[in-house]
């Protein structure tokens, strides 16, 4: 109820307008709304996704037109305004996948300027394509049934869509779609460890925020009765996207208020109307550079609470048996004459390799020996030249790091890869994503199936920081941890996927002695349930206490595999890697 | 029609390929890719008409002017949007600041210049008809611009810094470069050539504020297509950029032809984002 209450502060207030009974209120509060509706899917792609879409004008424009001209008669027989809105919605569904693909290959600056380069091609087309668009002369917009059809009657259409997007909008922010979208921004290896697939995912995006624009196009036609080219210039794509930027990335609330604001500011200075573009780009500026986090930074007071400083990781091994459950089967995980070069180097010569359920392995050398190339090749980022790798009785197809969360195959990173802007419980319930079976419908309109869903990740990932000692901080934005921490957080993240096999990339790097001790008794206790664990490190006393077997490598080749008692003694081990 | 398309076609060619110069040249030593590459074209072609046309100065004085003002114009841009977002490039916040400083640039001039094309001067008052002076202008400053870079980066010490700037920052700065004033002399230089770009191509795009997003747009397609920080490939791009959208021009007409040259860059990035001459993205884990 907390979280609702600005919400239904600028509801309430936006029902009592009509009250004032000014006309020209109503036509700048209904813009608003009409604006939101698209800001609110455009979010998703900016706010949450982290996709530099500048160019949505023109899906305004698309939907604009569609829903003109369908109206019109000019072209063929006038539809009711809303099925042709409906066409028109449809019609920006599809640009925006146009528009939006290039995202799935292209980064940043790139995809920033195909945009950019599309909300031109759209001014040009709606100026040249004169039969249907009416060219510079323009057509006029689709006008509403009663009620609909006075000012105060559309206002309260266009804000009803308003508070319904605003709902749809926050339940797909709130599902692990939201949760998934943050990652691929800020952490995309992170995503992918997951198991989440970026096109499947933006697509879908693309899609609602394209519907949504051009709905909103079809409404900014009838507000404005009649419409030119003139009317989607640059300027409105610039304010759709600054009212994000301001309102802050991954929030609703905050592009809601950066969307009022905007859209107020010209008028109360109304002096500077024509300065409004000036005004907007020097926003942008001070935003980028000053409050980088936006509205939703500041308003944010949770963030700044200190964190208690004595706090320890204390792992409860006793959480792991409901969290991982029983292993009935031993699969074996091996790797045959794989042969990886970069260039000249052959950073993995040759390499044979078995990993078992419910044991741990070290893989232990010295730097450059080929131990992380060997993590990364299972795990899928590198392709082998050579070799072959089978899963139980199924072969492990090289590559494709996205499907390996299904095949139960789960890992952390050297340097931890976090999503800084999200809780840690949130961080953690991304490994779960693979899990949900509701559909990206049933998320928007926060379905009883996709609550339920959402109530056993939202377990199974408390579970996992009870697991490893990180409970306490279920609730604190992960950026805010420390480094030991976040290590801890990273096994949580890998631990709700539920593994056959983990693989953990020196885990102990940069943990003092007596939280390395207790992450020797946690991957201990995770092997216990029927896991394998790869373990990549060099803290060679750690290896030795916890370890079931232990392939040490050099320069690509296997030096030495045996047990731990052997190893320390081989002869060849000491020399290159232990030291006498 | 054959020549005219060719001068046409090769004259904004060397445009597009002067801008996409700029963008490198900000690039190599920044790691940035700055929207203000197109708007230093624009300015080039407003500042030339207001010192030659509206203030009368003679041509050279009048081009000395407009390099100067546009250097300053990348130096504020360095100090304002580049170094600030420079710490953490990778959340590639400089798309934001310098997009910024573009529209900054965009709207003051409209508001301060005009908002409507603005003639540009004859220069030299030279050639008539497909050897006017306004087709080979451009393509003359361009190799004057490449000749000029090649013998800076080939055969003198701040060159030879930049180079080592760009090919490896850390150990550039370890060895005891400045960097920071490299840098800045990096975005100055990028201004001189993205003015020179809007001046030699003024009596072609006229003195007009909405040059900027295009030129910004045209003049990145070589970049892109030609690989990241790579001239030539910018230079060859430029050109065949130029030429087929002149020639699109001439054959469906204007509008189809941005439409045939968008859908053309889209699907060449798509399936080689990393450009014609470009290197494959560095390792992710």
């Amino acid at each position: 109820m907390a979280r609702l209450w600005p919400y239904l502060a600028i509801l309430a207030l936006a029902l009592l307008l009509p009250l004032t009974g000014n006309e020209y209120w109503a036509l700048i509060a209904t813009r608003m709304a009409i604006y939101w509706v698209l800001i609110s899917g455009l979010n998703l792609v900016v706010g949450f996704a982290g996709q530099l879409a500048i160019g949505y004008v023109a899906l305004l424009a698309i939907g604009a037109y569609t829903a003109s001209v369908l109206t019109a008669g000019t072209v063929m027989e006038p539809l009711p305004a809303f099925v042709a809105l409906g066409l028109a919605a449809l019609a920006g569904a599809a640009a925006g996948v146009v528009v939006g693909l290039p995202a799935l290959r292209l980064r940043t600056f790139y995809f920033a300027m195909t945009t950019l380069g599309f909300a031109t091609i759209v001014t040009q087309i709606t100026l040249a394509w004169q039969d249907v668009t009416g060219g510079g002369i323009g057509i006029p917009g689709p006008s509403m049934p009663a009620p609909m059809d006075t000012a105060w009657g559309f206002y309260y259409l266009c804000l009803g869509l308003g508070a319904v997007c605003t709902w749809a909008t926050a339940n797909i922010g709130a599902s692990r779609f939201g949760r998934a979208l943050v990652a691929i921004r800020d952490s995309e290896v992170a995503a992918e460890a997951s198991g989440i697939a970026k096109p499947r995912l933006l697509v879908m995006v693309f899609i609602l925020a394209g519907a949504l624009a051009a709905f909103a196009g079809g409404l900014f036609a009838t507000l404005q009765t009649y419409i030119t080219p003139d009317a989607f210039t640059f300027d409105l794509s610039l304010l759709f996207f600054i009212a994000i930027l301001i309102g802050g990335r991954g929030s609703i609330l905050g592009p809601l208020l950066g969307t009022i604001l905007l859209t107020l500011l010209p008028e109360v200075a109304a002096p500077l109307a024509a300065w409004s573009t000036f005004l907007y780009a020097a926003l942008l500026l001070v935003i980028v550079l000053a409050i980088p986090g936006g509205i939703a930074a500041l308003l944010d007071r949770n963030s700044r609470k200190p964190l208690p400083e004595d706090r320890a990781i204390q792992p409860r091994p006793e959480a792991l048996a409901p969290l991982l459950g029983e292993r009935a089967e031993r699969k074996l995980l091996s790797l045959r004459g794989i042969v990886l070069a970069f260039g000249g180097v052959r950073a993995i010569d040759g390499l044979d390799l078995d990993l078992r359920q419910g044991e741990v392995h070290g893989l232990i050398g010295p730097n450059g020996s080929g131990k992380t190339t060997t993590l990364n090749v299972i795990s899928g980022y590198y392709r082998p030249q050579a070799g072959s790798m089978t899963l139980g009785d199924a072969p492990l197809p090289p590559g494709h790091p996205v499907g390996r969360a299904a095949r139960g195959i789960a890992r952390t990173f050297q340097t931890p890869r976090l999503i800084g802007e999200a809780t840690v419980l949130e961080n953690v319930m991304i490994g779960a994503t693979i899990e949900g079976r509701a559909g990206f419908l049933e998320a928007l309109l926060s379905l009883p199936r996709q609550r339920a869903e959402e109530r056993a990740m939202a377990a199974q990932a408390r579970l996992a920081l009870e697991a490893v000692g990180l409970a306490g901080l279920a609730g604190v934005r992960a950026d805010r941890l420390q480094h030991s921490e976040l290590r801890f957080m990273e096994i949580a993240r890998a631990l709700v996927l539920r593994p056959e096999f983990l693989m953990l990339d020196e885990p102990a790097a940069g943990l003092s002695a007596e939280e390395i001790r207790r992450l020797g008794a946690l991957i201990r206790a995770v092997s216990r349930q029927g896991v394998g664990v790869l373990l990549v490190e060099h803290h060679a006393d750690l290896i030795f206490d916890i370890c079931d077997q232990v392939t040490v490598l050099n320069l690509g080749k296997v030096l030495a595999a045996g047990m731990p008692a052997e190893i320390r003694t081989h002869k060849e081990v000491v020399s290159a890697y232990l030291g006498a | 029609m054959l020549a005219s398309i060719l001068a046409s076609g090769l004259a904004v060619g060397a445009v597009y390929a002067l801008i996409g110069i700029t963008y490198n040249t900000m690039y190599l030593t920044s790691r940035v890719m700055s929207f203000t590459a197109g708007q230093l074209g624009m300015l080039g072609g407003v500042f030339g008409s207001l010192f030659v046309l509206r203030l009368g100065l003679p041509v050279l004085p009048g081009l000395l002017a407009t390099l100067l003002a546009c250097a300053l114009v990348g130096v504020v841009t360095e100090v304002v949007a580049v170094r600030p977002v420079l710490k953490s490039l990778d959340q590639h916040l400089y798309v934001l600041s310098t997009l910024a400083v573009a529209l900054l640039i965009q709207h003051a001039t409209a508001l301060e210049w005009s908002t409507e094309p603005q003639p540009f001067p004859r220069l030299l008052g030279l050639g008539a008809g497909i050897w006017d002076e306004k087709y080979w202008l451009p393509v003359a400053a361009c190799i004057a611009t490449i000749i000029g870079l090649e013998y800076l980066y080939r055969r003198t010490l701040v060159g030879r810094a930049f180079v080592a700037i760009a090919e490896d920052n850390f150990a550039a700065r370890a060895l005891g470069l400045p960097e920071r004033n490299l840098r800045i002399a990096s975005y100055a230089l990028a201004g001189a050539v993205g003015a020179l770009a809007g001046f030699a191509g003024g009596q072609l795009l006229l003195a007009f504020f909405a040059n900027g997003p295009l030129l910004n747009f045209y003049g990145f397609i070589p970049v892109a297509l030609g690989g990241l920080g790579n001239n030539r490939g910018a230079v060859i791009g430029g050109f065949l950029l130029g030429l087929f959208q002149q020639a699109a021009n001439f054959m469906v007409g204007g509008i189809f032809s941005s439409v045939a040259v968008f859908t053309l860059f889209i699907i060449v990035l798509l399936i080689r984002p990393q450009g014609m001459f470009g290197a494959p993205a560095a390792r992710r884990v």
